[in-house]
């Protein structure tokens, strides 16, 4: 009976805990950036994840349903990135504003188009994604596209602060354009370039910078490297070699610096995301970062 | 401009050459006119293309909206709205003693059949059905298959658009309470259940009833629930009666410490009643005596969780801990026929404890090892008239148990385990299990 009383003053306290801010749900640091960026002091951001936390596996973790419990909007990849942990968060919190279908629930992958969707869906084929490869953050071209769409959405979920959002949105695609500008000028040496990657996590960005992608060292996606297949990897780059070898920073660094080590190449860890080193601190810091990282190897 | 220039010569070039001044005259003002108010029209589309220019300088246009690329998102399966689907399998092999019965000293057993069985076998085999039945409900089937049987253990609807932190489950449902109770055997970490749930429930707690959950709008994780149902399982009995048959009270409470631990705890009450609960005992003579428990069964459970991953980032190393206690009371009367009891009615009341704790070390990729230690305490037990003719015993059964498992994918799970069950008074066992749990069709959401 205890319980019920608590349970009652907790319903009768409950406006006492709103907010006035929208809450939003950021299942990636991307999003909660971007979010940032778009919403300014309208908006209170809770990102879920870290750009150390692999968002394939990721436990659906108390604080996490606590806080979609409250959120106005949340904001993930989609396309089955989040399968392992999201379905829970959004079925333990109560929240009906952010199920799937609702304008509270948003997701980014829906706004491009994907890249490497699978012919044939089995999972002999390791930890595939039926809709395409989901890391679609890479590539600042699919940033700006998610972020006509978040910008919308803010404004559609929060009227009384429209004006700020479409202010703020205007403001943003004219500096993200400034910026991809800059960053394609400076990246005009990588086209070309042959790479090497960890996991297939930078279609994207291959695509957006010309990057030649010529070997992934996980055998299938999601399936770590054995030393054996490394070996391969290794004698196939002295025929079509590479320049480097890249992996995100939430990945075990052991394969691809074994592998620099053996092929006589730099590895990089690239931010993939937005804290995913000391430069990157915002999105702009996440490009600014990522192509430096490439353009010193290419000189 | 030329046109109008154009259009003055032509006008001066059709006028009739007889045509007198006064109408030259008015024709050169018409012609004039339109001059003027062609100009006027060319120049205010002219000032209006330079704002135009102008404004799309200064506000960078955004990119085109990707009309063609969102339609792919969706692509058009006449299978989509089908069920999600999975099916469990499980199986393995034991190399257990033979043994006619396995009890727990000091407990009223469930009556269900014995565990594992020696040598090779399957366990059953869970399928699962589940889907978003439309914007306001979720629905969720499990069934276990084995020879012979088909078990309904789950068969549920939840809502999803109650909103306010609330949910209401109905149907067949793994209960809230504790921590282990709402996984099914393929979730566990160990090949065998725990001793605490084994004496409790058998498995874990299940009814046909109503749920209610409530999260609370704080950072803290903070979550209450209350369960009504028929209350047909052990401890309870089924006894054809309209009402409810039991209820179950529970909180929880959880949050993360940086971002490399977190941790969730909680209390939970379940009381139900039985009717002719029967179990085997043996009595001072060695003989089995069938007893018929009559009465309240109320039991309070504490269960924590922790959780650690370098930096959150479970796929390398890491590590969780688990502990649950439980106390129950039972107070009732007892029937006993058979042996030296003859067929006595007697009274029946106790109150015992007992827990495991389990710890779980991812010390690399796909590689776990595990150990957990279960204890129970049989407390006081008192069967009044029936003292003289059943012992009671001080003795607390313990199980050691060591796991190593190794998962190829998250799809697959191999197991080996030894456990020290030392659950029965005098029969100490070495156990070994070799356990393999494969799950196909689709990516299943596992809760903390």
């Amino acid at each position: 009976m205890k319980a019920f009383r608590l349970f009652a003053f907790l319903v009768a306290a409950w406006p006492v805990f709103a907010h006035a801010a929208l809450n939003v749900f950021a299942c990636e640091p991307e999003w909660g950036a971007l979010a940032t960026e778009l919403g300014g002091d309208a908006v209170k951001v809770y990102t879920a994840t870290t750009a150390f936390q692999d968002p394939h596996h990721i436990e659906a973790r108390p604080s996490l349903i606590a806080q979609m419990r409250r959120a106005d909007l949340a904001v993930c990849t989609g396309a089955e990135l989040e399968i392992g942990w999201l379905p829970v968060l959004l079925r333990q919190a109560g929240n009906a504003a952010i199920q799937p279908g609702q304008p509270g629930y948003f997701e980014a992958a829906r706004q491009v188009a994907l890249l490497e969707k699978p012919a044939v869906l089995d999972r002999a084929q390791g930890d595939i994604h039926a809709a395409g490869n989901p890391h679609i953050q890479t590539d600042p071209r699919n940033i700006a596209r998610v972020a006509q769409a978040l910008g919308a959405r803010l404004a559609e979920i929060d009227p009384a602060h429209a004006a700020a959002y479409k202010t703020r949105l205007a403001d943003f695609n004219t500096r993200w354009n400034t910026a991809m500008a800059r960053w394609q000028a400076q990246a005009a040496p990588l086209k070309g370039m042959p790479i090497a990657v960890q996991h297939e996590g930078f279609p994207y960005l291959e695509n957006w910078l010309g990057l030649k992608q010529v070997a992934v060292l996980e055998p299938k996606p999601g399936v770590a490297p054995s030393l054996g297949h490394l070996a391969e990897i290794v004698a196939q780059l002295k025929t079509t070699p590479a320049k480097l070898v890249i992996r995100a920073a939430y990945q075990d660094p052991r394969p691809s610096e074994w592998l620099a080590e053996h092929a006589g190449i730099p590895a990089v860890a690239m931010p993939f995301t937005v804290g995913g080193s000391d430069r990157a601190r915002d999105l702009f810091g996440l490009f600014d970062d990522s192509v430096a990282q490439l353009l010193k190897v290419a000189r | 401009m030329l046109r109008p220039a154009l259009l003055a010569a032509a006008l001066a070039a059709a006028c009739p050459a007889h045509a007198d001044d006064a109408d030259l005259a008015a024709l050169r003002a018409e012609v004039q006119k339109m001059k003027t108010d062609y100009e006027t029209r060319i120049q205010t589309l002219e000032a209006r293309l330079a704002r135009a220019e102008a404004s799309a300088a200064t506000h960078a246009a955004p990119p085109a909206a990707p009309v063609q690329d969102t339609a792919s998102a969706a692509p058009s399966n006449p299978g989509a709205f089908n069920p999600e689907i999975s099916l469990i399998l499980q199986g393995g092999y034991a190399h257990l003693k033979d043994l006619p019965a396995r009890r727990i000293t000091g407990f009223l057993p469930d009556g269900a059949a014995p565990g594992t069985s020696r040598g090779f076998s399957v366990d059953d085999s869970e399928l699962v059905l589940a889907s978003n039945i439309d914007p306001y409900f979720r629905g969720y089937f499990n069934a276990t298959l084995n020879d012979g049987t088909v078990g309904v253990e789950e068969a549920w609807f939840q809502t999803l658009a109650l909103g306010q932190g609330l949910t209401v489950k109905g149907g067949r449902f793994r209960s809230g309470i504790g921590y282990q109770n709402e996984q099914h055997p393929h979730a566990w970490d160990f090949a065998t259940n725990n001793l605490m749930y084994e004496a409790l429930f058998g498995e874990g707690y299940g009814n046909d009833g109503l749920q209610l959950r409530w999260v609370a709008p704080t950072d803290l994780f903070t979550e209450l629930g209350a369960e009504i149902g028929r209350g047909a399982n052990f401890p309870g009995t089924d006894r054809n009666t309209n009402g409810i048959g039991n209820y179950a009270l529970y909180g929880h409470i959880g949050g993360d410490v940086g971002d490399s631990h977190s941790w969730r705890g909680g209390v939970s009450y379940l009381s139900t009643r039985a009717a002719e609960r029967s179990s085997t005992l043996t009595d001072f003579a060695g003989t089995d005596v069938t007893t018929a428990f009559t009465g309240n069964s109320k039991t309070w459970l504490a269960d924590f969780v922790w959780k650690w991953a370098p930096r959150g980032n479970t796929t390398i190393n890491n590590f969780k801990f688990a502990a649950e206690a439980f106390r129950r009371e039972e107070s009732g009367s007892l029937d006993c026929t058979g042996g030296m009891c003859g067929a006595s009615l007697g009274t029946y009341q106790a109150t015992q404890y007992g827990g495991y704790a389990q710890g779980v070390y991812q010390f690399m990729p796909r590689w776990r090892a595990g150990y957990r230690y279960d204890l129970l305490d049989p407390g006081s037990q008192d069967f009044g008239l029936n003292n003289a003719n059943l012992p009671r015993s001080d003795y607390k059964p313990t199980r050691h148990s060591l796991m190593v498992d190794y998962s190829p994918s998250e799809f697959s799970r191999w197991r080996l385990q030894y456990t020290k069950d030392k659950a029965a008074e005098g029969q100490d066992e070495n156990q070994w299990y070799v356990q393999y749990i494969f799950s196909l069709g689709t990516h299943g959401a596992h809760s903390f």
